[in-house]
């Protein structure tokens, strides 16, 4: 039970890291994986990437199994083999992000134009050549409809969540039940509701506030659900100490909670927002797709870039696919963008100035 | 001990009540809120009450014929008024359309993204963790017309590809059998575009379930010479498999309630299809969507009863899956 | 050796424990380390460090466990007795941030040496956690049997292993009716026995025990104990206690840590009874007199 002299000083290891020879080990399964894959392609019938991927795949994970099976054993192998299978669960899972982010720049960048904000389709077929036109109508219209729709859905979403985590009372949990329900209704339900609930017996033709209406729907669970979360991470002795300064519930709430909740609420609503910007089944239903400009909400149709896209998708000429891939470009960079906010509000201290 | 020789036991007081009558402002501010918070209810309510308006005479002219066959013919005599006696609405094709690409996307989706899941919990690294995580979850951001304008152009291509060599080598299974050599715009395509769709919300929620997996339990998993493997079938996978059961069926509910996505990958053909690579199908959905443009009032009263179906569908599917996923997270502790 | 040890029990049944009498309870405990030392030393702690991060949480510990023996880690929270339990059987490492540095020697190897299976270890090395942590999806068979099922252990016959190490846990009498029902109809201090019994399955060279009752009640705890004490001839036990009068009712030897706001440090070991008798350090003394801690 002596110490060792300690000579010099003593650095941290982690000696359960992969060593230097692990890595070696790997990086030489992984590199004949990969050359059996390219041999089998080349002298037989399979071809293209899925073969090169498949055959990479089963060749890594079988060499793999092998190598460990006759190092550590049965249970490393298979510890190893699973880990292999996950991983290429995660590569599958995100490659078509990357597919659809490089597909969408590649073919939407080049039905970029400066006037594609500033002028419409008022006098301009989507078979046009692309440099004629815009999308500055849609743009304004996908604005006021989801503008309106935040202003239907914000508070009755808020409410809700208020009602969830201050007030509690006996329909706590078939309200959170249906909530969750109705982040379930699918989009072109909603857009049929609306259909039968106004344009049928009230107003008989399309409109933008049909529109909103709808999104709004679809947008109310996120508001409601994202709000819920952010209220229920305010500790209680915010709220008790709103009511033991003699203020009313109400007060307590409104003074204390929610400004305590602020960008909490604030993220929440910007992820209903990008929620439905895109939201295109209930559109092509109720709010027409008008190439003009339209300011007004209750009357006349209204375009918006989900139906710019649908038009010229259906147009089928190539200059209409390149403004239909320029107008989803637009979409998702506000989208990506919308996303990156919340993002950023939501990663901030809940509660924080 | 006097206490020892009372005999009976005096009776208890009588308990006082707590009662503060709330103020005036607070009174109000709770009924606002609470009507707020019903509005959700309300909207539900709405949303059946109309389309069962508006879809009742199709309900009793057609009676449960409406949900057993496939025949869609809207006649419309030569004046002009509709021929109520020969217009026939059935979705049974399309409903059994829903089902098969609602299948597929299970099929290929789940697995993908539960492994994902998996990784993203156990085995990658924080830094890899932290990108692949906001990836997916911008994933869920997409608009459903971007996924259907990829699918229709990019993974198209590619799909068909692997349609034929699903045909060649395992045309033996009836699903897998073509009656003619048309692979382009099959339900297996759009099956895989949904595929895709769900992986962002079955990913997400089954990360979540797996993140609550007790670290004791683990960890007695690991102190008795288990590897991660080993560990994640003792105890993970027995914790988290109701929860991921739930998260499937939101993945299921999304799929079955696309529209915009499969109408854009799929050749909608009013039949029931049960080849899928072949091109032909639909989904309850999408056919709304399909037939509403030209649609007659009266047909229109057809699709709004169908609408109610996958109104009523898709409730039942995400009510289960809320259930269960809820369930699961309370005995988690 | 186990004569003596149940001989002790019944003596220890009836010892009040008042913190006076650590010192007369320890000294009622047989000192095994004459007998012992001959069976050799299982596993060596050599120049043991730890970090959390940037934090240095223990340093320089350096410790022989004799075979055979209970050795009692004791000391405030803080001090790093659970983070030095933790890099014997290298579950230190599933703390994200943590390193260390020295050697631990099992049979004379090191177990953080390059190319070492750590489930190999951790099949040598058991452990027992603070809190009873049964698989609630197994039943109580199953859990005991779950570690040959983690590992791809073959066994052949697996009702007698079911039942020898019960019977050593001190738990086959309670249990035997309902070895199909679920580990958590149990009650605490059931748990902890069955964790025990799933611990001895694999056949552990060593079994360490962090705080095992820390969360039962007095009467489970004395059964836990017990069980320790019947233990301790087939199995070397080291267990973390924050009490004192535990560690000086079933351990043959005690170390005492401590930690002065830097890095902890093992501050005095020896035989139970000197510890707690005859401590060297002043430290010590003022720790298990009460004056601290």
């Amino acid at each position: 039970m002596s110490t060792i002299p300690q000579a010099s000083k003593i650095v941290p290891q982690r000696p359960w890291k992969a060593s230097r020879k692990d890595r070696v080990e790997t990086g030489s399964i992984f590199v004949f994986a990969a050359l059996v894959s390219i041999l089998v392609v080349a002298l037989t019938p399979l071809k293209g990437k899925l073969a090169y991927f498949v055959i990479f795949a089963i060749a890594y994970l079988a060499i793999d199994f092998v190598f460990h099976l006759r190092k550590a054993g049965r249970p490393a192998a298979v510890d190893s083999f699973f880990r292999g299978l996950v991983t290429m669960a995660i590569l599958v899972a995100v490659t078509p992000i990357l597919s659809i982010l490089a597909t969408v720049w590649i073919r939407g960048h080049k039905g970029l134009h400066l006037s594609l904000f500033t002028s419409d389709m008022r006098s301009n077929a989507f078979t046009d050549p692309v440099s004629q036109g815009g999308l500055i109508h849609a743009i304004v219209g996908t604005g006021l409809l989801v503008i309106f729709a935040m202003i239907i859905s914000v508070p009755i979403g808020i409410l809700t969540a208020v009602y969830l985590t201050e007030i509690r009372g006996r329909f706590t949990r078939p309200i959170e039940f249906l909530v969750q329900a109705m982040s379930g209704v699918p989009s072109i339900v909603a857009g049929l509701f609306i259909y039968a609930a106004i344009l049928v017996p009230l107003t008989k033709t399309v409109n933008g506030i049909q529109g909103s209406l709808a999104l709004a729907i679809l947008m109310i669970p996120t508001v409601a659900r994202t709000s819920q979360e952010v209220l229920k991470l305010i500790p209680n002795d915010l709220r008790e100490a709103g009511v033991a300064l003699g203020g009313t519930q109400w007060r307590s709430v409104a003074i204390v909670v929610v400004p305590a909740a602020r960008s909490g609420l604030i993220t929440a609503m910007i992820l209903g927002v990008a929620r439905v910007a895109g939201e295109t089944a209930p559109i092509l239903l109720l709010t027409g797709g008008s190439g003009a400009k339209n300011f007004n909400m209750f009357s006349g149709s209204m375009g918006s870039l989900p139906n710019y896209i649908w038009q010229a998708f259906a147009s089928g000429t190539p200059e209409a696919i390149t403004r239909a891939w320029a107008g989803i470009l637009v979409l998702l960079v506000i989208v990506i963008a919308l996303f990156s906010i919340a993002r950023f509000l939501g990663n901030r201290k809940v509660g924080a100035k | 001990m006097s206490s020892a020789q009372v005999t009976e036991r005096p009776a208890l007081p009588a308990k006082r009540e707590i009662t503060t009558r709330p103020r005036f402002s607070d009174r109000v501010f709770r009924a606002v809120v609470t009507t707020g918070g019903l509005s959700s209810l309300v909207i539900l309510g709405l949303i059946l009450l109309f389309l069962l308006i508006n879809g009742y005479d199709t309900f009793h002219q057609q009676g449960l014929h409406f949900l057993t066959s496939s025949n869609w013919q809207a006649v419309v005599s030569d004046s002009g008024k509709v021929d109520t006696a020969n217009s026939h609405f059935g979705i049974a094709a399309m409903l059994i359309g829903t089902l098969i690409l609602a299948v597929i996307a299970i099929a290929v989706g789940v697995p993908i993204s539960v492994g994902a899941a998996i990784f993203l919990t156990f085995y990658a690294p924080p830094s890899i963790k932290k990108i692949m995580v906001t990836a997916i979850d911008l994933m869920a951001a997409f608009p459903s017309v971007l996924f259907g304008l990829w699918g229709f152009f990019v993974l198209e291509s590619s799909a068909e590809y692997w349609a034929k060599l699903l045909n060649k080598f395992l045309g033996w299974i009836p699903f897998f059998k073509l009656p003619e050599p048309y692979v382009s715009r099959s339900p297996f395509i759009a099956g895989l575009v949904l595929a895709i769709m769900i992986i962002p919300i079955v990913t997400s929620i089954s990360r979540e379930i797996f993140a609550q997996t007790p670290l004791d339990r683990i960890q007695a998993a690991y102190a008795l010479g288990g590897t991660r493997f080993a560990m994640l079938r003792a105890v993970a996978f027995p914790f988290a498999r109701s929860g991921i059961v739930g998260g499937v069926m939101l993945g299921l509910g999304r799929a079955m309630g696309e529209t915009v996505a499969v109408y854009t990958v799929l050749n909608i053909v009013y039949q029931v299809n049960w080849q899928i690579l072949f091109s032909a199908g639909g989904n309850v959905a999408s056919m709304i969507l399909l037939k509403f443009g030209e649609a007659s009032p009266y047909e229109i009263k057809a699709l709004m009863a169908a609408g109610l179906v996958l109104f009523i569908l898709t409730l039942i599917v995400n009510s289960l899956a809320n259930l269960i996923v809820s369930r699961t997270g309370k005995s988690g502790r | 050796m186990s004569i003596n040890s149940e001989n002790n029990e019944g003596e220890k049944m009836e010892t009040t424990t008042t913190p006076g009498s650590l010192s007369a309870i320890a000294a009622m405990h047989v000192d095994k380390k004459p007998g012992s030392q001959a069976l050799g030393v299982g596993l060596e702690a050599r120049g043991i460090h730890a970090w959390f991060g940037q934090k240095h949480v223990l340093s320089d510990v350096s410790l022989d466990f004799w075979s055979g023996t209970v050795t009692a880690l004791i000391g405030p929270s803080g001090c790093g007795k659970s983070t030095f339990l933790r890099t014997l059987n290298r579950m230190h490492e599933f703390i994200p941030g943590a390193a260390m540095a020295g050697e631990v020697l099992l049979n004379g190897e090191d177990i953080y040496a390059p190319g070492v299976d750590v489930t190999k270890i951790r099949l040598k090395v058991g452990m027992v956690f603070q809190k009873p942590n049964p698989f609630p999806s197994m039943t109580i068979a199953e859990n005991v049997l779950a570690g040959l099922k983690l590992a791809q252990l073959k066994v052949e016959n697996k009702d007698d292993l079911l039942e020898e190490c019960l019977e050593r846990a001190g738990l086959w009498g309670e249990v035997k009716d309902r070895l199909n029902t679920h580990g958590g109809s149990l009650s605490g201090g059931q748990q902890q026995r069955l964790c025990i019994a799933r611990a001895l399955a694999v056949r552990p060279q060593v079994l360490l025990m962090d705080e095992p009752c820390s969360a039962l009640d007095p009467g489970s705890t004395l059964r836990i104990e017990e069980t320790i004490s019947h233990l301790s001839s087939s199995v070397t036990i080291i267990i973390v206690t924050h009490n004192m009068q535990q560690a000086a009712r079933v351990s043959d030897y005690t170390a005492f840590f401590l930690s002065d706001g830097g890095p902890g440090q093992m501050v005095e070991v020896g035989s139970t009874n000197d510890i707690f008798s005859r401590p060297k350090d002043k430290r010590t003394e003022n720790y298990v007199t009460g004056r601290f801690g």
